[in-house]
């Protein structure tokens, strides 16, 4: 029998890769469809980035704005995502989200109230109305609590700090995974009907980044090496506000939930300097415009005394800034010496979330390969050029449900997977090479080139002329990373699971620099400085879209899906 | 700029000891940043576990001269620098390697716990002030922090029988929780033996979100626990009302 391993084995319906929101609510999804369901995690289950979210998930419940529903909501996420989001997902997304959100309190999530008694609601960059709803500034954690113990209580299985290292695949259709225990460093192999890739982002290819380690782009490499598109990769959101000062904390983010509740930006001089880039919407304009507004303060020489702008939440009452931004209070206190209540924060743009990602349908989360599923971070469409706050809790709950339905209805109609040895005898090949290497660079030392690669040369403002050398930069960095020599043995190696790590970053590095050189137009996060405007006639109508050719990028594009009459008025302009 | 020496552990649960390292303090330095520097520069295979590195993950948790700790909360400035920072596994767990430990033991104790169970015909409306403790108890990012220094687990190595403050916490946020409509009185007594805590509070002074673990969770569960299975007169007037739980 083929199918028999020297590897510790497990079968699942659906395996789902990444332990997030969008993992863990697929999860609870797949196993109330029947299936059995894994969950595998790099980290311990609950540590997951979500657990960093802070200001809020956004849902047209109207408890505070009454006039707010989700087609203001889904104008707000088109709009703000300049028209390149997947309309449908958008219209799924907003018309769904506030199920979602009550769904999260039937399963015992506490959100801030009213004092009508019902989930409160705050103001967001770019949403019309008050709709984040949110628990203080710490709405993840009490998000990813909730699926966690709703998860277990249900009884998925849980694979903590085990690490994916390729998709198994019988022809195009992907049928498992191969991985290991970072633990002992032992192979396991998954197999399954389904596989929802769950992963989040890719923060962590850029220098200055509020993306933890886990987030080096590994579901869309292994998507992409088993053969699926990767859509509008040149969409990556630098967060205006991390933390600047001290060096150890830069990146740090701080919640665009300080302007939800009245935080003023001014540059040293005091200028409030968002009246000159949007009078109308100031701090609350969406994330790229304010990003990109205080880099061109910083860069024309008005920048705060480390090279941010200022951050001032102090006008309001201390106690209110305690209640509602507990954590940004102990944050600034603990780790800058800053009282916020007292005086202004340093910040400055992070790079924060990736809107582009593996291509899914809609209704499904079905990728281009058969039995492969994404949603949250990992899956692109949702929201176009640029994402809006609080949009991305909502994300992983509309869309992980949506992708553990469509996995566990595609597992239930599919037979047995079988797996080919071959590709496992690869996959662990691959792993242990850096072992065997005489000599070889420390991995660290190549992720610190490529995360000043990115930073210096594909960050908030593009131009032909560095991207071109980034290019020349990632051909180098990819033949360093394939040579890295890793010391000690495989017991919890963090050099090693780095080295692998690298593997990813490489690939999402490469996709998203071959498509920002393409796209000659300047959209949503994608800002070009040789090409300052919106190219509604070309670049308006169509998606990048990345796919692997033998071992090379392949880069083509897509058209973009026209918005159905229906809808069309509800995204056009104001006038 | 000035150096420090960090002392860490190096090894597993059998063997394994201090190693010294001396690592360019920059300003706001954090232990977490410490290591990273050891790892990136001096010894690539240092176990540490860390995600967020900004307070809300609690991955990072160890000994830091002798006092357990976010790495990623405890700035270099504010240790002695007159001798090496001591930074160890905790110390409850078993090591795994370095100061990465096993600590499955915790998500053991968590799955006997009945989940919320919400009263039926609900309406769900809530409450600020009635939710203002609970949510106290929400904050926790189970960092183990107050599950390694409770005596009970550290000194007497009562894991079998003993639940730990973590899930008193978690208890408390179920039984406080405005709308839940189950009693975990007897899970408390028997399965998370709440009676082993004698009320040092050594795990309030441990927790880094600043829950009043003893004060607002343990003590009010103890009493519910006493109320339930020691108090006669209530006993006997809940069998005659047939209330389900203590409120």
């Amino acid at each position: 029998m083929t199918n028999q391993t020297k590897y510790e084995t497990h079968e699942h319906d659906v395996l789902i890769i990444g332990a997030g929101g969008a993992g863990l609510r697929a999860a609870i999804e797949a196993l109330a469809a029947g299936a059995r369901v894994a969950v595998v995690s790099k980290s311990l289950l609950g540590k997951a980035h979500t657990v960093m979210a802070e200001g809020g998930i956004a849902a047209a419940m109207a408890n505070v704005d009454k006039a707010d529903s989700w087609r203001t909501h889904f104008r707000d996420t088109m709009r703000g995502g300049k028209l390149m989001n997947n309309w449908r997902m958008a219209q799924l997304h907003a018309q769904e989200a506030p199920d979602r959100v009550r769904e999260l309190e039937q399963w015992g999530a506490l959100f801030d109230r009213t004092s009508d008694g019902d989930i409160l609601q705050r103001a967001f960059g770019g949403h019309t109305f008050k709709r984040l709803c949110h628990v203080g500034d710490r709405t993840g954690l009490e998000m990813i609590r909730t699926l966690q113990d709703r998860g277990v209580q249900l009884g998925i299985d849980v694979f903590m700090e085990c690490t994916v290292i390729r998709l198994l695949t019988d022809g195009n259709r992907v049928v498992g995974a191969f991985g290991y225990w970072r633990e002992q460093g032992r192979f396991v192999v998954l197999k399954a009907k389904a596989v929802v890739m769950a992963t989040g982002g890719i923060g962590k290819a850029w220098r200055v980044t509020s993306n933890s380690w886990e987030y080096t782009g590994d579901g869309m490499a292994l998507a992409y090496d088993a053969g699926a598109e990767l859509l509008d990769m040149e969409f990556v959101q630098f967060h205006p506000t991390g933390m600047v000062w001290p060096p150890g904390v830069q990146g740090i983010l701080v919640t665009e939930a300080v302007r939800g509740e009245g935080g003023i930006l001014r540059n040293k001089n005091g200028d409030r300097f968002m009246e000159k880039y949007d009078p109308k919407r100031m701090e609350l304009s969406t994330r790229d415009v304010v990003a990109r507004s205080i880099y061109t303060e910083v860069r024309e020489g008005r920048g705060s005394e480390h090279g941010g702008a200022y951050l001032d939440i102090s006008h309001k009452p201390a106690d209110y800034v305690k209640q509602k931004l507990p954590s940004m209070y102990h944050q600034f206190k603990e780790l800058a010496d800053v009282d916020i209540t007292k005086g202004p924060m340093e910040v400055g743009p992070t790079c924060h979330y990736m809107m582009g990602g593996i291509r899914v349908e809609a209704e499904t989360a079905a990728s281009s390969l058969p039995g492969l599923f994404a949603a949250g971070e990992a899956a692109a469409g949702l929201h176009g050029a640029n994402r809006l706050g609080g949009n991305s809790l909502s994300d992983l709950l509309v869309f992980g449900r949506r992708a553990g339905i469509g996995a566990a209805a595609f597992a239930n109609k599919t037979s047995a997977p079988s797996v080919d040895p071959a590709q496992i005898a690869e996959g662990e090949r691959d792993m242990l090479a850096p072992f065997d290497r005489g000599e070889g660079e420390n991995p660290y030392t190549v992720h610190r080139d490529l995360q000043e690669v990115m930073q210096n040369l594909v960050g908030i403002f593009r131009v032909e002329e560095d991207m071109n050398k980034a290019m020349g930069e990632l051909e180098k960095l990819k033949q360093r990373a394939a040579r890295v020599r890793v010391e000690g043995s495989r017991l919890f190696n963090p050099g090693w699971h780095l080295a692998r790590d690298l593997k990813s970053m490489m690939t999402v590095s490469e996709a998203v620099t071959r498509s920002a050189l393409a796209r000659k137009e300047s959209r949503g996060a994608h800002s070009r400085i040789d090409y300052p405007k919106l190219d509604e006639q070309v670049w308006g109508k169509q998606h990048n879209l990345i796919t692997r050719d033998g071992d090379r990028m392949k880069l083509q594009q897509a058209p973009v899906d026209a918005v159905p009459d229906e809808l069309r008025e509800l995204v056009a302009d104001d006038k | 700029m000035a150096d420090a020496i960090l002392e860490v552990f190096r090894g597993n649960q059998e063997t394994g000891g201090a190693k010294q390292y001396t690592v360019p303090i920059a300003p706001g330095m954090v232990v977490l940043d410490a290591l990273h520097y050891i790892q990136a520069n001096l010894e690539p295979d240092l176990a540490v576990r860390w995600n967020c590195k900004a307070g809300k993950c609690g991955s990072c948790s160890a000994e830091v001269n002798g006092r357990p700790r976010l790495t990623c909360k405890t700035r270099m400035d504010a240790l002695p620098t007159d001798k090496p920072i001591t930074v160890y596994p905790m110390k409850s767990f078993p090591v795994i390697k370095d100061l990465v430990t096993d600590v499955s033991w915790n998500y053991r104790v968590n799955k006997k716990i009945p989940p919320f169970t919400p009263k039926p015909n609900t309406d769900w409306k809530m409450y600020q002030e009635d939710m203002d403790r609970v949510q106290e108890f929400r904050k926790c990012i189970e960092c183990f922090l107050c599950q390694n220094v409770c005596h009970v687990v550290r000194d007497h190595h009562k894991k079998e029988e003993f639940g730990g403050p973590r899930f008193f916490v978690r208890v408390a946020s179920l039984e406080m929780h405005p709308l839940d409509n189950v009693s975990r009185a007897g899970l408390l007594k028997d399965e998370l033996g709440i009676g082993y805590c004698n009320i040092t509070k050594c795990c309030t002074e441990v927790c880094p979100e600043e829950i009043k673990i003893t004060d607002n969770a343990i003590i009010p569960l103890k009493e519910r626990v006493v109320d339930e299975f020691y108090d006669p007169i209530l006993k006997l007037v809940r069998k005659i009302r047939g209330t389900a739980k203590a409120d």
